[in-house]
């Protein structure tokens, strides 16, 4: 929206003549014409294919939501895995299909709850897990073929998906048919969200090994989800958070590929989670064209064989960066009109910020909102009616096409820098979307970017009071408590032998997925074995740009 | 005015802190950045080394009354003087209590960038 004319933006162009509009640029730079007519599709690919068709612009699947509609997964997740128990079930009662799990910082940044960094932060984001028994007790009487659950982890990812792993197995179900997601993105964790732990190259290698290990023994599962979301969320724009969202998942593939996985054995299991604020044609076309974009990329460039590999499989929805703390409850409203974005972009998943989540935890008022904001478009509004729906218009096909162009533009950039791993480990794109951001906030404060309620429409408010979920101090002492019991029952020379094993996995440079269940089976804690790691590994010096 | 921003606890958004660094540092103030997960005593002790005269915490994660209380104990440990204020997820209730551990100022999310500029050069007038 930067740079469009206050007085002349948006619902006005229509009733204007051409000639007498004021130009209007998207936040992605592209110029937006008046009118689009039939000349706009000359050498549009729009009409090519059919959903389920190669390169699936119109979206993965030739039903769509005719044949399901897209799941709906909030994040969610309170300090104790008790707690989180109840509100998994909460969701689950009120016909959420998925969970999103939520954890503590700690938990985040692979320290255990009795780690004196981890004071006062323990159980305050998300849930605290420590040992495999957390996991044992926050999905307890959840069946794991029946909901996906998706683990909302990176740092500390190859930790948590063997803790899932393993509670699955020792649940009874066979790993080969468990579904479910691991975030375990740690490139997009260096631009923004900040939960790295190890230098940039032993990070990927991390990644990687989940990959590898998904591939050979857990093939239904998503060990990636590509998030361009937080790489907008940090100053990117729409056509940045694609394009280096797909160098990223491009960096994975090439490495995963070295370890000589076939690109069809993992290809498929590669996901994308994406963010939508902001203009809400430029959203859809952002998706559409990255769409195609993404299955040449694999089709072409990687020789997949499998129509699967090359699906741009996404979870999108809440734009926290569109939400505003002025007069909140309009982010109800900008939440609606997300969520009929990412439907109308063809998501697979969706998940809504809550309109308090611009400044707490939703509660759980907020939560349910959200929930029905996606149930009320699923089922009042006729949105799962036919596929597409907006395939075929002048404008939203034109604009497609160029956003196609744009985010293959935008990755050459960042090939010019050395590729996205030397460009994240130098902290050169960290510093361009920080400028970004930087002018973002300048245009939001000018006006120049119009936000109602906070540059326009804005009404003198007593600052209300904040609902907030209450930090559970008790339940962070109960975790305190659990762990040192666990610590007590545990077999202590198991414990030691995996973690000694794992130490000379680390050096001898192997897959370390198989030891790190087995340490997690003998209940090993999340900062045990991510202190063997960094022992060995060290950890990542931030490079300080701002 | 030489100003260190930080990022105390775990927090990892840094979003925020960073826009407010370039916007003061458009304005003329001088900045230093520690980047995220420094503990207050790592702050402090940055702090002390680049003769800032102020500090600015920046914290979203709701542990925005541990880690100041701990900035307190810690800038009296070390017999430090430096002025200190908060920016973050701060609820309205909480302001007062951040003032109560010696901070000079407590921001808010959405609070506008011009309000802390205003503030500083008021502050660095006195």
């Amino acid at each position: 929206m930067s740079g469009q004319d206050k007085k002349n933006g948006g619902d006005k162009s229509s009733n204007t003549k051409a000639e007498d509009v004021k130009k209007v640029l998207l936040e992605s730079g592209i110029e937006v014409k008046p009118l689009y007519t039939e000349e706009d599709m000359q050498g549009s690919e729009a009409d090519k294919s059919a959903p389920g068709e190669y390169p699936f612009t119109r979206g993965i699947h030739p039903q769509m939501y005719r044949k399901r509609p897209f799941t709906i997964r909030q994040y969610a997740g309170f300090a104790s895995p008790e707690e989180t128990n109840k509100r998994f079930k909460f969701l689950i009662e009120n016909g959420q299909t998925g969970l999103n799990v939520a954890f503590d910082l700690p938990t985040q940044c692979g320290l255990d709850s009795d780690s004196p960094r981890s004071f006062g932060e323990v159980g305050r984001v998300g849930m605290s897990v420590d040992t495999l028994d957390d996991f044992e007790i926050a999905f307890d009487g959840i069946d794991l073929d029946k909901i996906t659950v998706s683990l909302t982890i990176n740092g500390a990812a190859i930790v948590l998906m063997a803790m899932y792993f393993a509670l699955a197995e020792k649940r009874g179900y066979d790993v080969k048919t468990l579904r479910g997601t691991a975030q375990n993105d740690i490139l997009k964790e260096f631009i923004g969200r900040g939960t790295w732990i190890f230098p940039v190259d032993t990070s990927v290698k991390l990644v990687v090994d989940t990959v590898e290990y998904c591939a050979n023994h857990v093939p239904k599962y998503s060990p990636v989800s590509v998030c361009g979301y937080h790489i907008r969320e940090s100053g990117a724009n729409p056509v940045q958070e694609m394009a280096y969202a797909f160098c990223i998942a491009k960096a994975y593939t090439d490495e995963t590929l070295k370890r000589g996985v076939n690109i069809d054995e993992f290809a498929s299991r590669l996901s994308f989670n994406f963010d939508i604020y902001g203009n809400l044609f430029e959203q859809i076309a952002k998706f559409r064209g990255g769409r195609r974009l993404w299955a040449k990329i694999i089709r072409e460039d990687y020789n997949a064989k499998n129509d699967k590999s090359s699906w741009m499989r996404m979870i999108a929805g809440g734009g926290g960066g569109g939400l505003t703390k002025e007069q909140p409850e309009n982010n109800i409203i900008r939440s609606a009109y997300y969520a009929l974005i990412s439907a109308l972009s063809g998501t697979q998943t969706m998940a809504l910020c809550s309109y308090d989540e611009a400044y707490t935890i939703p509660t759980e008022k907020a939560a349910e909102l959200s929930l029905r904001t996606m149930q009320i478009l699923i089922h009042e509004m006729g949105i799962c009616d036919t596929v597409d729906p907006l395939g075929g218009s002048y404008y939203v096909e034109a604009l497609t096409d160029r956003f196609e162009t744009e985010i293959q533009e935008e990755m050459k950039t960042v090939e010019a820098l050395g590729g996205i791993v030397e460009a994240v480990a130098s902290g050169k794109i960290q510093e361009k979307v920080s400028h970004q951001a930087y002018d973002r906030e300048k245009g939001i404060q000018t006006g120049d970017i119009p936000k109602v309620g906070v540059n326009m429409f804005q009404k003198d408010e007593d600052p209300k009071p904040v609902e907030f979920h209450p930090y559970n101090v008790d339940a962070a002492n109960y975790q305190l408590e659990k762990l040192q019991r666990i610590k007590n029952d545990r077999n202590r020379e198991k414990v030691q032998s995996c973690l000694e094993k794992l130490r000379e996995e680390c050096l001898q440079n192997v897959n370390l997925m198989p030891t790190v269940i087995e340490a997690v089976q003998a209940y090993a804690t999340v900062g045990e074995i991510i202190q063997v790691m960094k022992d060995v590994y060290g950890e990542y010096e931030e490079p300080i740009f701002f | 005015m030489r100003i260190l921003l930080s990022k105390p606890g775990l927090d990892g958004h840094d979003v925020g802190v960073k826009v407010l660094a370039h916007a003061l540092k458009d304005t003329g103030f001088e900045i230093s950045y520690t980047g995220l997960r420094k503990s207050i005593e790592e702050i402090v002790c940055q702090a002390a080394d680049v003769n800032a005269d102020m500090i600015g915490l920046s914290i979203l994660s709701g542990t925005h009354l541990i880690l100041c209380q701990r900035m307190q104990e810690v800038l009296e440990e070390k017999s430090v003087t430096i002025p200190w204020l908060v920016g973050g997820n701060i609820p309205h209730g909480d302001t007062e209590a951040i003032k109560g551990y010696g901070a000079v100022a407590a921001f808010p999310t959405g609070t506008k960038v011009d309000e802390v500029i205003t503030f500083l050069e008021e502050y660095q007038a006195v």
